[in-house]
């Protein structure tokens, strides 16, 4: 196999030498240069050549300070100070190369090991515990000090976090709470249609809290699938569910609705950050992507008024799994 | 006594005299640099991370680490009126009110780009030639760790400005510190001063974090990095007059002293006319970002690709019973994989002196990556590993773009994370053995000489043709 591959390695060379012809592609290396030579170039247009571009990078800076002067675009600016540089660059390149002498030199290396040396360090080392009897306990007096004292060093940064304790699954979501939406209007079940898609918060709630934002979809009701215990949690069709993500907290902001049912595929709640996909008409469950558990159902209830209101909290705690997810 | 002034021997003296400095000059003076353009790889990093520290310095002067939030009045039209935090405000007012501003800070995110390209270009360089090996491995580590770093503060760098993609990033930042099986919850609180989006106090700390602590630790290990190649000075590839005690090349002063100069300005050049005329994360058309929103076709910085690549390809796996979740489905991709790739970086030295090479020995010569047929193709095998992962960070834009079906994009990289690594080793492996035999270079023409057979029976070499040769 492998000496395949080699042969169709050759076979290629050998058409690109056919092909190209000798000579053609990089040119082959040049002959290294002698050790120790040293050659001055006394070249006097290189000399002038790297004083016009110095002179051009001169101009260019003034050019920058002008325009910075007159407050012009940002392109002017970045185009007058990167010529500036570049010009320097190749000023110092070309000095380098052909105004300064060209010295190549050999240094030799140090030698990094000193065996005698190596030796007497670890002696010197080992002679601090010379007529030390209780070596285990000094061992482990210094160990129990240094543990003492890193944890002192340590667990002040304890104070950087409220503790953790059940806020991470909490939710603003209580039983008769409104659903609003961004500009705080509750959501009435008449203005929005079949296919329906919108964000909406907790009426008086922190938007910005993890556990607010739910999405509501509106669905024909003969698609729905509910176990028995969330029968009632879909009113004419209507679902909600978190807007966090439950893979990696992003906004499940995408739905994918198709216009014609038969072939297309079933509607999606689409997280757009690693593509996880829920089914609204089925509790939120994962049908691709990432997410290792369903969308957290809201279950909603329409009012007198007509509008949409929280039935109870939240299924699950909202947004990304972690050792308090059961 | 009157003496006549000499401009270059006064100071030499001068400094003489107080810190007895002229053999140490002169010393500096002699160090040899080896002449190869691929050595010239890390300088990129470190001339792209002296342009990150003199803009970040400016821009950080009209910066405001805050996510307290107000009503923009600035003088981008389409975002009049509308709420941000500070931070975002701030960053708007730099783009548009502060002169140079917008050239700074694109600057700055360019030379990010470019700093963290060159460290794995660098990386790579270095494993390739087997650099790494004795007595380098501490380097090695030291280079590893500084790639590990620059990703973070990357990361933390455009988290900073609070538009919709920072936000994007965060959540999913937050997502993976609370994957950390059992200790997860308590870490990220932690981090965010409560659940993400977290309190007022978190803008402070990613700006610390950012223009402080990482940098610190960078520039430390900058100069350790630069410290311990002065104590062994270079390796060099094998040629004439070259042998493992010495080292062949232009010394310090004067060819590359001016010609790292040249080359430090050149790496500026490149990065102010990247932030003048190439934009670069233009915020006002994300907008600031609110844990609600999130958009399709969002791309993180380059650098951030093979971990997003990781957590999209990962299947919907997570362990939970008894209870709990024991482990959280982010924690492979954002977790695991990288500590996987980066366990494997650090380890190698050790790894190949106990299993490929068993060599022990001091190297100071460079292998051409043909020369370790092994190691190149373990590296090769994966370097295609991480690049599929990273591709597959981009299937939304493959999606958006040119409409390949996602799902099927997933299924292709899931199976080719397998199959296009152990394809890629054996190839490289089997190149590698035919340019040993043939002792071509895979770039360069043919460089031998042709010998015709004459009609007596003879041979006659042809003449020279094309370049001359020794």
């Amino acid at each position: 196999m492998i000496a395949l591959l080699g042969r169709l390695l050759a076979l290629i060379a050998i058409v690109r030498r056919v092909l190209l012809g000798r000579g053609r592609g990089l040119p082959a290396p040049e002959p290294e240069a002698d050790p120790s030579e040293r050659r001055v170039p006394a070249d006097a247009r290189a000399e002038a050549i790297v004083a016009g571009l110095a002179l051009g990078a001169a101009a260019a800076a003034v050019a920058f300070l002008v325009f910075y002067v007159v407050d012009a675009d940002t392109q002017l600016l970045g185009l007058t100070a990167g010529l500036a540089l570049a010009l320097v660059a190749a000023a110092l390149l070309v000095a380098s190369l052909r105004v300064v002498p060209q010295v190549t030199e050999v240094e030799e290396r140090a030698q990094l090991l000193h065996p005698d040396e190596t030796g007497r360090a670890a002696e010197d080392a080992r002679s601090a515990g010379e007529g030390i009897s209780r070596r285990r306990l000094l061992t482990a007096a210094g160990g129990a000090a240094a543990a003492g004292l890193g944890a002192v060093a340590v667990v002040p940064i304890a104070s950087l976090g409220p503790s953790v304790a059940d806020r991470l699954a909490a939710s603003p979501w209580r039983r008769g709470r409104l659903l609003v939406d961004e500009e705080d209007r509750p959501l009435r079940v008449d203005d929005l249609e079949t296919g329906a898609f919108v964000t909406a918060f907790p009426q008086g709630a922190d938007k910005r809290d993890l556990g607010s934002p739910v999405v509501v979809v509106r669905l024909d009701p003969r698609t729905i699938q509910l176990r028995p215990s969330r029968r009632s949690w879909a009113p004419l069709g209507f679902v909600a569910y978190s807007k966090i993500c439950t893979h990696a907290g992003c906004a499940v902001s995408e739905f994918r609705y198709p216009l014609y049912q038969p072939t297309s595929k079933a509607p999606g709640l689409v997280c757009p950050c690693h593509y996880s996909t829920f089914d609204p008409a089925s509790e939120g469950d994962v049908t691709f992507g990432p997410a290792g558990r369903p969308l957290p159902q809201l279950p909603l209830a329409v009012d007198g008024a007509r509008q949409l209101r929280a039935a109870g909290p939240l299924s699950a705690p909202p947004g990304p799994a972690w050792w308090g997810v059961k | 006594m009157s003496r006549r002034r000499d401009p270059v021997a006064d100071p030499v003296r001068f400094v003489d005299e107080r810190l007895g400095a002229a053999p140490f000059l002169r010393k500096a003076f002699h160090y040899v640099f080896p002449d190869h353009w691929s050595f010239l790889l890390g300088e990129i990093a470190l001339y792209s991370f002296v342009i990150l520290v003199a803009t970040g310095t400016y821009i950080a002067l009209f910066f405001e680490p805050s996510s307290h939030e107000s009503v923009y009045h600035g003088s981008y039209a389409p975002l009049q009126g509308h709420v941000a935090s500070d931070a975002f405000i701030s960053t708007m007012r730099l783009s548009f009110e502060v002169p140079a501003g917008l050239l700074m800070r694109q600057t700055h995110h360019w030379a990010a780009l470019v700093f963290i390209a060159a460290i794995v270009v660098h990386v790579m360089r270095v494993f390739f030639t087997g650099a790494f090996r004795k007595p380098r491995e501490l380097n090695w580590v030291i280079g590893v760790t500084m790639l590990a770093l620059a990703v973070l503060e990357g990361f933390l760098g455009y988290s900073l400005v609070d538009d919709l993609m920072s936000g994007m990033g965060l959540a999913i930042a937050y997502a993976v510190a609370i994957s950390i099986p059992s200790v997860g919850g308590q870490v990220a609180t932690l981090l965010w001063d409560g659940r993400f989006p977290g309190s007022d106090h978190f803008w402070p700390r990613l700006f610390i974090g950012h223009v402080f602590l990482l940098p610190a630790v960078l520039a430390t290990l900058i100069g350790l990095h630069l410290a311990i190649i002065m104590r062994q000075h270079h390796t060099q590839f094998p040629g004439r007059g070259r042998t493992e005690g010495n080292v062949v090349g232009t010394p310090l002063w004067p060819g590359y002293a001016l010609r790292t100069l040249g080359w430090f300005f050149a790496v500026a050049a490149v990065l102010v006319l990247l932030g003048g005329l190439v934009q670069i994360n233009p915020i006002w058309i994300w907008g600031p970002y609110e844990p609600w929103q999130s958009t399709n076709g969002a791309q993180p910085d380059w650098f951030l690709g093979w971990l997003i690549g990781a957590l999209r390809t990962m299947p919907p796996l997570e362990a939970r019973f008894a209870g709990h979740t024991w482990i959280p489905n982010p924690f492979f991709g954002g977790l695991l994989f990288p500590s996987v790739c980066f366990g494997l970086l650090y380890l190698w030295p050790w790894l190949e002196q106990r299993f490929v090479t068993r060599d022990r020995r001091r190297h100071e010569l460079l292998d051409r990556p043909r020369d370790n047929p092994l190691r190149t193709a373990i590296g090769a095998g994966f370097f295609t590993w991480v690049t599929v992962v990273f591709i597959a960070g981009a299937a939304d834009r493959i999606l958006v773009t040119i409409g390949f079906p996602y799902e099927g994009q997933i299924w292709f990289f899931r199976i080719a994370d397998f199959v296009a690594p152990p394809v890629v080793a054996l190839l490289t492996y089997a190149a590698c053995r035919e340019l040993q035999r043939s002792e071509l270079h895979p770039l360069r023409a043919f460089a031998g000489r042709r010998v015709r057979r004459t009609a007596a029976g003879g041979f006659v070499a042809e003449p020279e043709r094309g370049v001359a040769r020794e």
